[in-house]
């Protein structure tokens, strides 16, 4: 069942942006990511790890600060001397503010939730109140002579201690004043250097403030006598970020040389209370500069340059060896980056500020007329030679600071759509043999102006677009122009916003699901709306037979998200979906495999008789051939098209990490 | 003559670093484990003090008695436990276990108990036990019954450490660690990934140390990582820091008396002070010249010491300098060279290091000098092959010195280089005369010098298995520049292209012997003309040497396939042949005597004979049960008159020989044993009061008293003491006047002091005194009244012979004299102790 011809496709040289700071929200168990480019996406720790929302990069506006406030409020502030409040239900920027200190460095919010700090550029320390609808500035603190890179409150909300560059202050919040200034050393392994640049600090509550630096030392200092107590040299690169966890028995510290230290409170002694901080473990798994960690109740979360986020959990937290006991690398996004053209084999792949539309090669060997860059078919495994290279057909980019939110190409490949976060854009494509013209479509109606998710029907006459105002919009696609045709209004009340479409292949048929993981089917001939509810967003139409039976435990235990869902046109039984880590086609007419079948069986022995190959087929078909496997789907009944993105071609495209020694070489 | 069989004993060359060495609490002794002695060294001097002797077998552990710091346990694989007193070298106790004992622990919670590694049922199952040992006034008595504390352990001590004070004991074997809690009697097992893949393969352990403060333990790893475990009282919540520096495995760590900072080494021979143990702030010393295998910490903090692979230990000072060398034998893994003696300086010769040629003086058991021959960096990495030392031979009196050295990778081309070192007066040593490379075209087999009288061109013999035998003398090689002499090759020799293997000159020098496979060829060494040739045919001949003396007409041979065979040079004959599978072949050079051992189904059996007469003068069967490698002939400084028929041969000279286990052996007609005089046991004693204040105030003062003592009952000159000089006085005035006793007190002592020491004391007080004298020190030192008896017993098992008695009699005098030195210091000042 499981034979066809892939285009391999590695031709899509997305990078994405470092990250550059976390907020781990304890109540609602989220990760608040922003990453270079502005971008901001909230991770859902319970619900595997998936990316659940997103906010899209703007050129100007470079996070340097995110937090989470009271009420699972979010807030960032970046270096355009602003702070910005998020929407989480709309999807939608809630208002920006400006700071009026220059640029922002750091921002943290009181352990009450009710206060906002923000760090800033001419050395001012400000203070927010944050209301229902908005914040309010309060005061300002002593000002300092540099910048503030790192504050951190003390648990009790009395006190702060700020970072600037040389120095540490701590502040008193009643009366604004420095209470204490503690100077760092300059000196790194002997070597004066000329500036020791406080990257992080965390205030605990039994008074002590760590501190981490450029000159690669952790510090501890007492902060009610103003004394250094002890000193940790973890690197020879920078330390630039700190988190501790909620109990104050560990802290986690990332440097720049990609090395994320543990350390942890122990006692001295069995039968002593003298307790001491000890560095533990340390963790490579980035390549480049750690410039952001957050600290979990069971997990280590570390983001950098180098584009991952990593999850490690700290086995002595987790009670068994599960689901959360394994580490995670979260390196793509998991929303749609590429969509496909079926009937002129087209792939347009979405960038931050602009859309690439390629054409697929093909091939005229014996084992099919398919190709890509690389190819399998005839013999299982077998790569068939290129009659034509793969095109590189159109670059289209946008103007303006704003990125991309989402893009996808007509089936018939006449239309592409992408918005922004300000403008909804339609184009036209033209094809008079091997040339191809691009018209803009104009007129947009006034009620579209950014789009979720946007969506063709199969013949490529309707649009679908789902606003960030929670409603979705029905085009109907004429020869060069359009027709507006519908509405579906949002539920009464909210404006989440609909962040996943799906249509079914006669077009009558249109699903949608939103933030708060309920799912609307509409159809589209009778505009009328039916409501489902069902608990897992992930599987959306999946008997009652395998929920009663269970999954195989090694299907349990994967760690990715499925990102892409198709079903097979010919074959209705075929399910077809991958994550980034395998691709897998699920027949439903087979039996379910139990947990005592072997799960992934990479190649079908031939060589055996059809009955032990009977006995031992199951639902489940897996390839793990393709990884990272970015974007999978059909192109006709025999032919998949596989756009994979090696890491090795990310980390290439990075600056050079931190030159590093290596005994041996 | 069974009666007077000579014994085999080990003498000296023992391995220093089988164990980690200890330090006395005051640091000026350090103790190591030496075969089956316990050898005391001065830190300060580097000299050997003691000689604990008393064990039957390998002394396997060594620790101090927590509870008196003079004194020592010690372990052995013969089943005893023995408690000594090292400063004065005297046994006091013997503990019976009656299991081989692999390792030793003490700590000071355990008071009654000492802690070691026995292994009961099968072979490769070490279980560490506590073993009691009863207060008895016996000098002699059984351990009570072990008590099993951590059963599936390594033999190494290095594997096993004590903690928290006594409050758990760590363990490491393979990949985990377990952690027994005495107060808890539980077992924490914590387990590292062993999976065969490449990341973790290395992780097994090697050794552990533990904090002597916090609750941490270190352990090291096989790839080099140290890990430092902490909360290790909670299964769950231990966790581990990793401190990697060493490329190859960790071979011992060490915490520093304090616990700031924690010590490594590894087969870098870099040793490795991690501060705080944190992984940047660390220094090294490095160039420690050999694989460190063990590393001590002086409890005083002030010295610690590695012990290295080459039987070395290396004393160093707090801020990592070395500050002494206590050199042993070095072992190679391979003789080559054999053994030699240095005709100068009548040290034993050998290989030593890699490259190297080791002089080690047989009478102080210490390593004289090295002489690096091949003159290259030792790279220490497996699979490299080296330049290897494989022949060295004295010459003229031992003014000449030539090695031949030769390297051979697998299929490459042997390198072979000859050196020719001369005697340099000035510097004491031996400098490069000539190099000549490739003196043969294959292995030289054998090297030797013509003993000639000091007239004579110096000549020197190689033989090679290229079938050919070259002569080298000494020829001028001066130029406009300098005025030299070199050696020069003077003749070639060989015989129907058979392999030379060995050749020998006489007596007198006249006549060279080569062998070519099997026959004997003799040579007129004045012009290398072919006298005439013996050939037996009874394989190849491997040793050859001409009689000495009166025997000096008879030429011996042996052949590989086992024959010795005895020719007359005068008749050109075969004087005498028999079947005797020689593996060694000495002459004595003092003496007509030549010793074979040859190799029996019991062990190696050793001949000694006359080339004269077929019969030999002395058998001992199975002098050791492995193969003899080597065997020389030392000569004695001062012939001894041994009254045994059989022994004679021993009178001028000793044979020490090599087994192919590395052990250094010598025959023996009697004990060794009175090497140590009394009164210098008795300057150790005084030497050892640890300079307190009351040191300096007292043992002063008494030092001066003696000195007076002597100086009246000599009666050779009275002196009155001076008044600045007089120590009442002097401390009268330093005192505070608040410590001070009444003035009515002081007023008789001040008097005394003041009036002179006519004559020693007289007999009549003695005794009160004595009694007096007794109470006192009881607590002070209880070994101390016990010593004297123990010191004759111990002297009395072995010897028998008259030198006891008077050795006794000797230390008694001497412990009166000190009792009375003690009395004269009480009198004058026991009002210091009154306050």
């Amino acid at each position: 069942m499981g034979e066809f011809k892939v285009h391999r496709v590695r031709f899509f040289n997305y990078v994405p942006s470092g990250i550059r700071c976390v907020a781990y929200n304890n109540q609602s168990n989220r990760l608040a990511v922003s990453r270079t480019d502005g971008t901001v996406e909230i991770y859902n720790l319970s619900a595997n790890y998936f990316q659940e929302k997103f906010f899209p990069g703007h050129e100007s506006r470079a996070t340097e600060a995110l937090c989470w406030a009271k009420g699972q409020r979010l807030f960032s502030a970046g270096l355009n001397g602003e702070i910005i409040e998020y929407d989480l239900q709309a999807l939608d920027i809630k208002y920006s503010m400006d700071a009026f200190g220059g640029p922002i460095w750091s921002m943290a919010a009181s352990p009450s939730g009710s206060q906002l700090l923000v760090g800033c550029e001419d050395g001012s320390v400000k203070l927010f109140q944050i209301n229902p609808d908005k914040i309010q500035f309060e005061r300002n603190f002593d000002r300092q002579k540099s910048r503030i890179l790192s504050l951190s409150w003390h648990p009790s909300g009395t006190h702060i201690a700020a970072g600037s560059i040389d120095y540490i202050s701590v502040f008193d919040i009643k009366s604004g004043s420095a209470v204490h200034k503690m100077l760092v050393d300059r000196q790194y392994m002997g070597v004066s250097k000329r500036k020791c640049i406080i990257w992080g600090v965390a205030f605990l509550s039994d008074g002590t403030v760590i501190s981490v630096d450029s000159a690669g030392k952790v510090q501890f200092w007492d902060s009610a006598t103003g004394t250094l107590v002890k000193t940790h040299l973890v690197a020879n690169a920078d330390v630039q970020s700190i988190a501790v966890s909620d109990q104050e028995d560990s802290f986690v510290v990332g440097t720049a040389e990609g090395t994320v230290f543990h350390f942890q409170l122990v006692s001295v002694t069995s039968n002593s209370s003298e307790k001491q901080w000890v560095r533990t473990k340390p963790f490579q798994h980035h390549t480049h500069d750690v410039r952001t960690v957050a600290h979990s109740p069971t997990a280590l979360i570390s983001g950098g340059t180098d584009t991952h986020l990593v999850i490690r959990p700290l086995m002595e937290k987790v009670e068994v060896k599960n689901y959360d006991a394994a580490l995670r690398k979260i390196t793509f996004p998991h929303r749609r980056l590429i969509s496909c053209s079926k009937k002129r084999q087209l792939l347009l792949f979405q960038f931050s500020h602009h859309l690439d539309l390629w054409r697929l090669g093909s091939t005229v060997a014996t084992g099919g007329k398919t190709s890509g860059k690389f190819l399998v078919p005839g013999k299982h495994g077998d790569t068939l030679p290129l009659s034509k290279d793969a095109d590189h057909l159109l670059q289209l980019k946008t103007k303006g600071p704003e990125n991309i939110i989402c893009s996808c190409v007509s089936p018939c490949g006449s239309w592409i759509a992408y918005s922004t976060a300000s403008r909804f854009f339609l184009r036209r494509l033209n094809y008079e043999h091997d040339n191809l013209s691009l018209h803009r479509v104009s007129k947009m109606p006034a009620c579209l102006r950014s789009a979720v998710q946007i969506m063709f029907s199969e013949d490529s006459t309707k649009l679908f677009v789902a606003s960030n105002q929670g409603s979705l919009h029905i085009l109907r696609l004429l020869e060069g122009s359009f027709k507006h045709l519908h509405t579906f209004q949002a539920q009464s009340g909210t404006v989440e916003s609909m962040c996943l479409l799906a249509v079914s292949p006669d077009g009558n048929w249109l699903a949608a699901s939103g933030t708060s993981a309920g799912v609307h089917v509409y159809s589209v001939k009778r505009l009328k709306i039916f409501e489902y509810s069902i608990p897992d967003k992930q599987y959306t139409e999946w008997s009652r037979a395998i929920q009663k039976q269970g999954f195989h435990h090694h299907w349990l235990q994967r760690d990715t998200p499925i990102t892409h869902i198709g079903f097979h046109p010919k074959r209705p039984a075929h399910i077809l979906l991958h994550d980034a880590y395998m691709f897998c086609i699920i027949d439903k007419s087979l039996p379910l495999p139990n947990d005592k079948t072997l799960l992934y069986n990479p190649l079908p022995p031939t060589n055996e008789s059809d009955v032990i190959r009977r006995r031992t087929a199951h639902a489940f078909k897996i390839s793990k051939k393709y990884k990272p496997l970015l974007f999978m789907d059909l192109l006709d009944e025999g032919t998949l098209v596989a756009v994979e993105r090696p890491l090795d071609d990310i980390i290439a495209q990075l600056p050079p990490p931190i030159k590093k020694k290596k005994f041996g070489t | 003559m069974e009666a007077a069989a000579a014994r085999v004993v080990r003498c000296g060359g023992s391995e220093l670093s089988l164990r980690r060495a200890v330090f006395s609490a005051d640091s000026r002794y350090l103790l190591c484990v030496s075969g089956d002695f316990v050898k005391v060294y001065s830190t300060a001097t580097e000299e050997c003090v003691h000689v604990l002797q008393g064990h039957r077998d390998l002394v396997t552990g060594i620790q101090l008695n927590p509870n008196n710091h003079l004194q020592l346990y010690s372990c052995s694989f013969d089943g005893t436990i023995k408690l000594w007193d090292y400063l004065d070298g005297i046994l006091i106790k013997t503990f019976t276990v009656g299991h081989k004992l692999h390792a030793l622990f003490t700590h000071a919670r355990a008071e009654d108990s000492v802690f070691v590694t026995i292994n009961k049922e099968k072979p490769d199952v070490f279980q560490l036990v506590s073993v009691p040992l009863p207060r008895t006034p016996r000098q002699d008595a059984e351990a009570g019954e072990p008590r099993l504390v951590l059963d599936c352990i390594s033999p190494s001590p290095k594997c096993v450490a004590f903690g928290g004070q006594g409050d758990y004991v760590a363990a490491v074997r393979d990949f985990y660690l377990s952690v027994y809690f005495f107060r808890k009697k539980a077992t924490s097992r914590f387990t590292l990934s062993s999976s065969e893949n490449r990341k973790h393969a290395k992780n097994n352990f090697t050794c552990v140390a533990c904090h002597p403060k916090e609750d941490c333990i270190a352990t090291g790893h096989k790839d080099g990582k140290i890990r430092l475990w902490r909360g290790f009282d909670d299964e769950r919540k231990y966790t581990y820091t990793c401190l990697h520096w060493h490329h190859d495995l960790v071979m011992d760590l060490a915490f520093s008396a304090t616990g700031s900072s924690l010590l490594s080494g590894g087969r870098e021979s870099v040793l490795v002070e991690w501060r705080d143990a944190a992984e940047k702030t660390k220094e090294f010393l490095p160039r420690l010249g050999a694989t460190i295998e063990h590393i001590a910490v002086a409890p005083a903090g002030d010295l610690l010491c590695t012990s290295h692979a080459d039987n070395k230990i290396i004393v160093i000072g707090r801020n990592l300098e070395a500050c002494a060398v206590i050199q042993g034998l070095v072992r190679d893994s391979s003789v080559l060279t054999g053994l030699m003696v240095d005709p100068r300086t009548k040290a034993l010769v050998l290989n030593g290091k890699p490259g190297h040629l080791q002089f080690y003086s047989l009478q102080s058991d210490k390593q004289l000098y090295n002489l690096d021959i091949v003159q290259q960096e030792y790279i220490n990495d497996c699979g490299l092959v080296q330049i290897e030392l494989t022949k060295a031979a004295f010459g003229c009196f031992g003014a000449w010195l030539a090695t031949v050295e030769q390297r051979q990778e697998k299929e490459g081309e042997l390198e072979l280089q000859m050196k020719l070192w001369a005697y340099n007066k000035k510097t004491q040593g031996f400098l490069l005369n000539t190099k000549v490379s490739a003196p043969h075209e294959d292995r030289v087999t054998a090297l030797c010098f013509r003993s000639a009288d000091k007239s004579d061109v110096p000549t020197l013999v190689t033989a090679s298995r290229d079938g050919r035998f070259k002569v080298w003398v000494l020829a001028d090689d001066s130029d406009i520049y300098r005025k030299a002499e070199g050696w020069t090759c003077d003749f070639v020799g060989s015989y129907h292209k058979y392999q030379a293997t060995n050749c020998c000159f006489s007596e007198d020098g006249s006549l060279l012997a080569v062998s070519f496979e099997e026959t004997v060829t003799i040579w007129e060494s004045d012009t290398w003309e072919l006298r005439c040739t013996f050939c037996q045919r009874a394989g190849r001949v491997r040793h050859l040497c001409f009689g000495r003396l009166t025997c000096s007409k008879y030429l011996l041979g042996a052949t590989e396939s086992g024959t010795l065979c005895c020719w007359n040079l005068l008749s050109c004959a075969l004087e005498w042949s028999t079947k005797l599978g020689v593996s060694v072949m000495e002459p004595d050079p003092r003496s007509e005597h030549v010793a074979a051992v040859a190799r029996s189904s019991g062990g190696s059996d050793l001949f000694v004979f006359k080339p004269s007469e077929p019969r030999p003068l002395y058998v001992q069967r199975s002098i050791c049960s492995e193969e003899v490698r080597w065997g020389v002939f030392v000569p004695r400084d001062v012939p001894e008159a041994l009254a045994s028929e059989a022994l004679q041969w021993l009178n001028r000279s000793q044979f020490y020989f090599l087994t192919a286990s590395q052990s250094l052996l010598t025959f023996s007609s009697k004990s060794p044993e009175e090497k140590l005089t009394p009164t210098s046991k008795q300057l150790l004693a005084e030497e050892s009061l640890p300079a307190t204040p009351f040191y300096f105030l007292l043992g002063r003062h008494r030092q001066q008293r003696g000195e007076q003592a002597d100086g009246a009952a000599d009666g050779e000159r009275v002196q009155l003491p001076t008044t600045e000089g007089v120590p009442a006085v002097s401390e009268l005035l330093h005192t505070p006047a608040h410590v001070l006793p009444s003035a009515a007190f002081l007023c008789s002592l001040f008097i005394n002091s003041l009036l002179l020491a006519t004559e020693a004391p007289s007999a009549e007080e003695t005794p009160e005194d004595a009694e007096m004298e007794e109470e006192g020190e009881r607590d002070s030192s209880e070994e101390e009244d016990a010593a004297p008896e123990q010191a004759q017993q111990a002297g009395l098992p072995d010897g028998g012979d008259g030198g006891d008695e008077a050795e006794a009699l000797q230390q008694q005098l001497s412990k009166c004299a000190e009792k009375e030195l003690r009395k004269l210091r009480r009198v004058d000042y026991s009002w210091v102790a009154v306050p």
